[in-house]
């Protein structure tokens, strides 16, 4: 018993940085140390909540449900994006240590403390048309049944919550402002495979499109690590890439080249053929790539006059892997 | 200790433009008496871009791999990243999906192999780190690199996503696979046991290797971030604005040299720092190593072995440096 309401009782000392900033009066942000003794069931929430009640009454961050279903209260602590109502502090500690450094999810986009302006993520998210477009009956006689496979296809992506953790853990987002994002791609997934929707052609064509679409994907993982509610959007991002090449959607571009490129390369040689790859994916705009190709010849790490290929290595029992892409191919570019 | 022995899966990079990550895993297997016996009929891993053309041929190719790592009743390890995740990946599908198991197999079939899930799939640098150990690593030490700072750049397909790394890359048990595969597991566990092997927010396992060898970790915001390779053909400003600002980091930071586990990620730091300079608007130069060139830097291997004329930044005067 005595063991037990120890437990209960059990806290630690952790202190707390807070960025803090106020774009109306602030000339640059700052952090603000708060020490609180915390105990192993309270939540990011709850410490957010104790800064704002028992330090400083001004300390601003979202907040609504409490249940992880709103995303509101999406912010970083030390790097790593969390639902501050999910995510139990003691577990953090554990990772990083008793120091917890509190961040907006952007600091860039801030506006007061952990509030950021998320107008880009809405922006984005709405672009790919994130609802069942269908020129239904109002008054159907039944239900729009859905058979239970139909359901699987939708690989959790249903359950964004839109928070935003993904979209700004993504390093594209910061360096290419077109980039739709993960989350924005994980709703275009979500309603392409739909079996209700008529939209989904109009979804592969805008994510399709180089610059804003999937194809600008670093491929980091940092929106599967972000996630709270594990919809893993990197896993979509790849279904939506194979559905554009299925839906014939795919257009011949130094991306969709690059990819198909990998099958023709596999097939001569069972490796990719580096050198030939990124002449097949760029054509002409091969030329931009000189000065690094000089710098490769220099080292000795690539042969531009073996035109035979005898340096190219080649896969023992290529022939199983020839046939192996004869009957397993599904998509053509 | 007894012989550690795997099947070595090389990747294409190793074969082709990095000749020296080939040469100097090798060398660094010989140096501390590892048996590695290279998967020569193994295909590319598409790299993530077959992935996004044609997804089930990538799981084909992959369970291909491993069926001969199987074959030979060896564990396999890897010495790229991204080989490392199209390879788990799939292992994963495979081990828990049984009806994409059944036709990825009856491919397979027509080719006379069959997928197992009986070979683990580990990149080489947790084999060091947690089958031969780094106290051990430390004993073998010849020229030490006590005179480098060296940031560790991790390279994201070896630390995201956890939930798939940490079962793979940790140290395995004798795997027992029953027919069919196992149940559905993703993302049914505790957040902290992902984190416990390596954490991709605070990753360390380079960073203790560095110390083992004797040389100065350098500790920077960059290096658990991407360096943009895979967008380098359609979006190269993204490449490179995502590998100049790690490459500043480490130089702001005082580092002599960076170290990464994955060669995409340094074939782009190593070949692209003058265009990566141009468009952040700052001088970049800084040796580039592979995992592996560093370890063999410091076993003191010979300098063909270790392969440094093939850093196109240039790296040879580190020879003498240690």
């Amino acid at each position: 018993m005595s063991t037990q309401k120890e437990e209960m009782t059990q806290t630690k000392k952790v202190t707390l940085k807070a960025f803090r900033f106020n774009a109306e009066t602030d000339y640059l942000p700052y952090y603000k140390t708060y020490e609180m003794e915390v105990g192993k069931d309270e939540l990011i929430l709850d410490l957010l909540n104790r800064i704002k009640w028992e330090h400083d009454g001004s300390f601003s961050y979202r907040r609504s449900c409490r249940h992880g279903i709103c995303g509101a209260c999406g912010i970083k602590v030390n790097g790593k994006a969390v639902l501050s109502c999910k995510q139990n502090a003691m577990e953090l500690v554990e990772l990083f240590g008793d120091e917890l450094v509190f961040e907006p999810q952007s600091k860039k986009r801030a506006i007061k403390d952990m509030i950021i302006d998320k107008g880009d993520f809405w922006e984005k998210h709405a672009a790919v048309k994130p609802f069942v477009e269908a020129d239904i009956d109002p008054h159907p006689k039944s239900e729009s049944l859905m058979t239970p496979a139909q359901v699987e296809q939708f690989l959790d992506a249903d359950y964004c919550i839109q928070c935003g953790s993904c979209h700004y853990a993504c390093p594209v987002i910061e360096v290419n402002e077109d980039y739709l994002g993960p989350a924005a791609f994980a709703a275009a997934y979500r309603f392409t495979i739909d079996p209700r929707d008529e939209a989904g052609r109009e979804r592969l064509e805008t994510t399709a499109e180089l610059g804003q679409g999937v194809w600008d994907c670093v491929k980091c993982f940092e929106c599967a690590e972000a996630c709270p509610k594990d919809v893993n959007p990197i896993e979509k991002i790849t279904k939506l890439h194979n559905m554009q090449f299925e839906h014939h959607v795919a257009e011949r571009n130094v991306a969709t080249k690059h990819a198909e490129g990998f099958v023709r390369s596999i097939n001569k040689f069972g490796y990719l053929d580096e050198q030939d790859i990124v002449l097949y994916s760029e054509g002409l705009g091969v030329v931009k790539h000189l000065s690094e190709a000089f710098k490769m010849i220099k080292a000795g790490k690539v042969h531009p006059f073996d035109f035979q290929k005898k340096k190219m290595p080649r896969s023992k029992n290529l022939n199983e892997i020839q046939k192996l892409i004869e009957i397993s191919k599904t998509n053509e570019l | 200790m007894s012989k550690l022995k795997y099947a070595l899966y090389t990747g294409c990079t190793a074969r082709e433009s990095t000749p020296e990550l080939l040469s100097s895993t090798l060398a660094v297997a010989k140096k501390l008496d590892i048996e590695l016996v290279l998967l020569d009929e193994a295909s590319c891993c598409g790299a993530s871009h077959l992935q996004d053309f044609d997804e089930f041929l990538s799981l084909v190719l992959n369970a291909r791999n491993i069926c001969y790592a199987e074959k030979l009743g060896l564990p396999m390890v890897t010495i790229c990243n991204t080989c490392q995740l199209n390879t788990v990946m799939t292992k994963e599908r495979l081990d828990h999906d049984p009806e994409m198991r059944a036709k990825v197999n009856e491919k397979l079939a027509e080719v006379g192999l069959e997928y197992k899930g009986t070979s683990s799939v580990r990149h080489f640098l947790y084999a060091l780190i947690d089958d031969y150990g780094l106290e051990n690593i430390r004993e073998k030490v010849e020229k030490p690199l006590s005179s480098l700072n060296i940031a560790p750049f991790y390279g994201c397909h070896n630390i995201r996503p956890s939930h798939i790394h940490y079962k793979h890359n940790m140290p395995q048990p004798d795997v027992e696979v029953s027919e069919g595969g196992g149940e559905v597991a993703y993302d049914t566990e505790e957040l902290m046991s992902k984190y416990t092997h390596e954490n991709p927010y605070v990753p360390t396992s380079l960073d203790r290797l560095i110390e083992a060898l004797e040389g100065k970790p350098v500790e920077y915001e960059s290096k658990n971030k991407c360096c943009g390779f895979h967008v380098d053909l359609q979006a190269p400003e993204t490449s490179n604005a995502l590998s100049g600002t790690a490459l500043v980091d480490a130089i702001d930071n005082n580092a002599d040299v960076m170290v990464t586990p994955c060669p995409l990620c340094q074939l782009n730091m190593d070949l692209k720092q003058d265009s990566a300079g141009k468009q952040l608007g700052r001088d970049i130069d800084l040796p580039v190593l592979h995992m592996p060139q560093m370890i063999a830097l410091a076993l003191g291997c010979s300098p063909a072995e270790i392969g440094l004329k093939y850093n196109v930044t240039k790296a040879t005067e580190l020879l003498d440096r240690v």
